[in-house]
């Protein structure tokens, strides 16, 4: 080894840090993602939580990860495999070795690794790697716990404070790893502890003495450099689809002019959106954590009747509970935005875990004939500007609109550049202001969109009434006469159809035509995007067709679909938008590739299977 | 009342055809609720439009549709819910809730008892027949133990909730109770809870006479009322009879019926009704006695003020407004971390 590493360059780079969930990894994650975000690397990152808030220590199923994917371009997922695993204990290890590159760099606490620590991980034997298979890789044997003590011995902290404190020695060794600045930081823990000066200290001091470890012992044959990305010059901040959904309400709201009301009931991986909501109360938004699913889209419903631009958050299992409101919102043409923030199911599934299985639920999960506008935002930063276009199609178009989210890209974060709300259309909802003349009829439409009008409590002459019993054409009194209740049903389905015209067409991303077109939907995007890319820069034939707008689906569709010899259409789930494809376009073959783990796609296999396509 | 009022019952009949059964007890109801609102609106200054109808599902959730007033016709069980979102949305709207013993206490159990934890300040009229009318004669949450219907051929095994003891155990800031036929005291109740700021319940004793005629019967008939029943009202001796002579003390922890003027008892050892008294004890012992060993108790039980859930969210939105730097979306799209790339 030579006397100082040697810095080598690197296009990408893939870090996972894990430990308990009580060890801060999420933290130390997003710090050294802040840090690589201001270097003007290109991001992507995605926190694996367990489903447990805090299982027993040292075990498992009590291990929280952060795997972050930096690189000098634009990346667009956090990555399949790791090239540095930081593992805070023997359970870490064991539970993320599976997600290791061959040869990749492992630094663990091996102050952890004792005789009752790797038992209680589960490991059969004594020597932990020899049994994973992969004492070859570059182990980095850190005694991170003691290290921290010692970096300490003066604090005035109590042990438990300094012991605490480890999450930052694991962070100064990769700071250090790939050359990066520790000042980030720094500021970051100054004003975190403003407070608390000693505890700010203690923070810096292990980050610094963490740092100070790699470069001293020469642990690592050569550090890593990760050149800034081409990005777009502008303001940028991270953000995750929680978040963007959040705030993409908000901004509908604003553009809109109506107060933004949302009712709901927390559950996983939707929470955080009702969370962020109910937090700006200075943007007038009203958040109503309701009693339970049904309760959070009922008062949405009465709120939407009432003239706010109303919303409900939810899961799988609740969008379930939600059903027959849904109904109601349709039969009432009320504008409605339901979010669905997918997880594994069904039932209660795999709380914590991305998957797609909830299309076909969004689709038709009504009784009666019940269309409604149904959109996917397809990364974490997307998901803004489709909650704005969910919320100006349901007011403009006076109908309910469910957007799909997953787990996914709803924890998942990235750099995004900051938007101007000037750039953003207006949304003008059909509010009635006043009775016309010959009295108003609440279910008369405008031609363009078939739209019924906005009429709000409090405005005078146009008291109405609307109900889940069939309406009149016209009058939206109640009718049972059998031509008006088929005409009503053809209109609200046309009206739903008739949404195409105000969407944009479907891109293609690469050639117009080729030999295989791979579609997806939502959350696989990024995963779709690396993987399609990677093929055309080997010259192959490959395009990718991704939607955003589901039903409908944008107009020229079809016209695409007939310029591919192939399509393959990539779930997470056994198939349901390559059924839907299929009950609307029988005149072409639809391959399949789908999965169903509560992960992600990784490219490897998405690329092993678009070769075998090719080759067929 | 003088002629002076801006609306007559009249500008809240709609257009359409009353449909429910010959003898209900809703029409009652239904013409003193059209009483009522001009009322309604003289004292507390609402306009028309102001006045919202929001229904659950059942023969009591047509409400809506025979007020020429805003109304929402909801699903089953919902309209709880649904009023919340309403109030929510535009608390300067005057919002009315109609639903039954099923829809209220039963499908909708959990948004009732919710609503009147949260106070929020909408008026719930809950027609209680003890039965389900609109699916033809099953048993619902009120029917007395031991019922015969169409679902308990052999009698129900449930015991049934009373509606006030309900309410009071989940917080409940008003409750009274009326019956159809007594339309001028069901309009001073609508009035009184209109007027109560936070979730007002009235229960309304309702006959459905086509699946379960004179359920009300023992203490509702005309010739029985009078001294099987109490009207209660705010600051008065709880004193009930037909010759008025019979009244309500309190022995321990017991309410018990005495005669006036008999075994040494007066005037002024008989309870005076005071609506307005936070601890429920007394509230709870009136919603509670039933016929035959008590009267039941009729008018405004429980009035008492608490601060509502509207005006909360109205609060909290106005300070954290006052408070805070970000006035509009771009100034949160720039707030925190941010950085520049050049």
């Amino acid at each position: 080894m030579e006397e100082t590493e040697k810095c080598v360059d690197l296009d990408e780079a893939i870090i996972r840090f894990s430990g308990d969930s009580g060890d801060g990894m999420q933290l130390t994650g997003t710090l050294f993602s802040d840090t690589s975000a201001l270097l003007g690397n290109g991001i992507s990152t995605f926190p694996d939580f367990p489903a447990e808030i805090r299982a027993p220590q040292g075990t498992v199923s009590g291990v929280s990860g952060f795997q972050l994917h930096f690189g000098s371009r634009k990346i667009n997922t956090p990555g399949d495999y790791c090239d540095t695993l930081v593992a805070m204990n023997p359970a870490a290890l064991r539970a993320n070795a599976k997600w290791l590159k061959k040869g990749a760099t492992v630094i663990c606490d091996v102050d952890t690794f004792t005789e009752k620590g790797v038992a209680r991980a589960g490991f059969k034997t004594a020597n932990p790697f020899v049994e994973l298979n992969i004492s070859d890789y570059n182990i980095i044997y850190a005694p991170i716990t003691s290290m921290t003590k010692e970096a300490l011995k003066e604090s005035p902290l109590d042990m438990k404070s300094i012991v605490k404190c480890k999450n930052m020695f694991a962070l100064g060794i990769c700071f250090y790893l790939y050359s990066r600045p520790l000042e980030h930081t720094e500021a970051y823990l100054d004003r975190k502890f403003r407070k608390k000066p000693e505890v700010a200290a203690a923070n810096k001091a292990v980050l610094n003495a963490g740092y100070n470890y790699a470069s001293n012992t020469h642990s690592f044959a050569s550090t890593y450099c990760v050149a800034p990305a081409p990005i777009a010059p502008g303001k940028y901040r991270s953000i995750s689809g929680n978040q963007a959904t959040a705030w993409g309400l908000m901004a509908a709201s604003e553009k809109s002019g109506r107060p933004l009301f949302c009712g709901s009931y927390p559950i996983t991986p939707a929470t955080a959106i009702l969370e962020e909501l109910a937090k700006r109360k200075d943007l007038g938004v009203k958040t109503l954590q309701a009693e339970d699913e049904i309760a959070g889209i009922c008062t949405a419903i009465g709120a939407a009747f009432a003239g706010d631009f109303a919303v409900t958050t939810t899961s799988g299992p609740g969008l379930s509970l939600k059903s027959e409101a849904t109904g109601l919102a349709v039969m009432t043409e009320l504008p409605l935005v339901v979010v669905d923030v997918q997880r594994g199911g069904p039932s209660t599934g795999l709380p914590t875990k991305p998957e797609q299985g909830d299309l076909y639920q969004a689709l038709w999960g009504r009784n009666g004939e019940c269309p409604l506008v149904v959109i996917a935002a397809s990364r974490p930063s997307d998901c803004f500007h489709y909650a704005f276009m969910a919320g100006k199609i349901a007011m403009e178009h006076m109908t309910p609109v469910l957007l799909l989210s997953d787990g996914f890209i709803a924890n998942g974060s990235e750099p995004w550049k900051i938007p101007s709300m000037k750039d953003f259309p207006q949304i003008v909802p059909p509010i009635v202001t006043e009775a016309p003349e010959g009295g108003f009829l609440p279910y008369k439409r405008d031609e363009l969109r078939l739209a019924r009008s906005w009429a709000l409590p409090g405005t005078k002459g146009v008291e109405h009434r609307v109900g889940g019993l069939e309406k009149d054409f016209l009058k939206g009194c109640v009718s049972h006469d059998p031509i008006n209740h088929q005409r009503m049903v053809n209109v609200r389905a046309a009206k739903v159809a008739r949404v195409a015209d105000f969407i944009p067409s479907q891109q293609v991303i690469g050639d117009e035509s080729g030999d295989l077109l791979v579609i997806g939907w939502g959350g696989t995007y990024g995963h779709l995007l690396s993987a399609v890319e990677d093929l055309r820069k080997e010259g192959k034939s490959v395009s990718l067709c991704h939607f955003n707008y589901i039903n409908p689906l944008p107009k020229n569709t079809a016209e695409i679909f007939g310029r591919f010899r192939k399509i393959v259409v990539c779930e997470l789930n056994l198939g349901q938008f390559a059924g839907y494809l299929r009950m609307n376009f029988q005149q072409f073959r639809f391959e399949q590739f789908n999965k169903v783990q509560g992960l992600p796609f990784t490219v490897v296999e998405l690329k092993e299977k678009f070769y075998e396509l090719l080759a067929r | 009342m003088d002629g002076q009022m801006k609306y007559t019952p009249q500008d809240f009949k709609s257009d359409q055809e009353v449909k429910w059964c010959p003898g209900c007890g809703n029409h009652a109801i239904l013409t003193a609720v059209q009483k009522a609102l001009p009322e309604v609106a003289e004292a507390l200054n609402y306009t028309h439009e102001q006045f919202t109808f929001v229904s659950g599902i059942g023969c009591s959730s047509r409400f809506p549709y025979y007020m020429q007033t805003f109304g929402f016709h909801g699903i089953h069980g919902r309209a709880t819910a649904i009023a919340t979102g309403v109030k929510v949305a535009n608390p300067k709207l005057t919002v009315w809730q109609v639903t039954g013993d099923g829809d209220a206490l039963a499908i909708g159990g959990n948004h009732f008892i919710h609503a009147i934890r949260r106070n929020i300040d909408i008026n719930i009229m809950l027609f209680n027949n003890e039965i389900y009318g609109l699916t033809k004669g099953q048993y619902s949450p009120t029917s007395k133990l031991g019922k015969i219907t169409k679902t308990s051929p052999f009698g129900t095994i449930e015991h049934p909730f009373n509606p006030g003891e309900l309410v009071l155990g989940a917080r409940g800031t008003f409750f009274a109770r009326t019956l159809d036929v007594e339309m001028g005291l069901t309009k001073d109740c609508l009035i009184a809870a209109a007027k109560h700021d936070g979730t007002s319940v009235v229960e309304i004793l309702q006959n459905c006479v086509i699946y379960n005629d004179r359920t009300h019967a023992d203490f509702a008939n005309k010739d029985v009322r009078a001294d099987r029943t109490i009207v209660l009202r705010h600051g008065e001796k709880m004193v009930f009879g037909k010759n008025r002579d019979k009244g309500l003390v309190q022995i321990g922890m017991k309410l018990m019926v005495v005669k006036i003027g008999e075994g040494g008892v007066t005037m002024d050892d008989i309870l005076v009704h005071n609506a307005h008294e936070p601890n429920p004890g007394v509230h709870m012992m009136l919603v509670n006695m039933s016929y035959p060993n008590y009267p039941v108790a009729l008018g405004v039980i429980r009035d008492v003020p608490d601060h509502t859930y509207d005006d909360s969210i109205e609060d909290q939105l106005a300070e954290l407004r006052c408070k805070s730097n970000i006035c509009c979306m771009d100034d949160l799209l720039n707030s925190g971390e941010t950085w520049e790339v050049k």
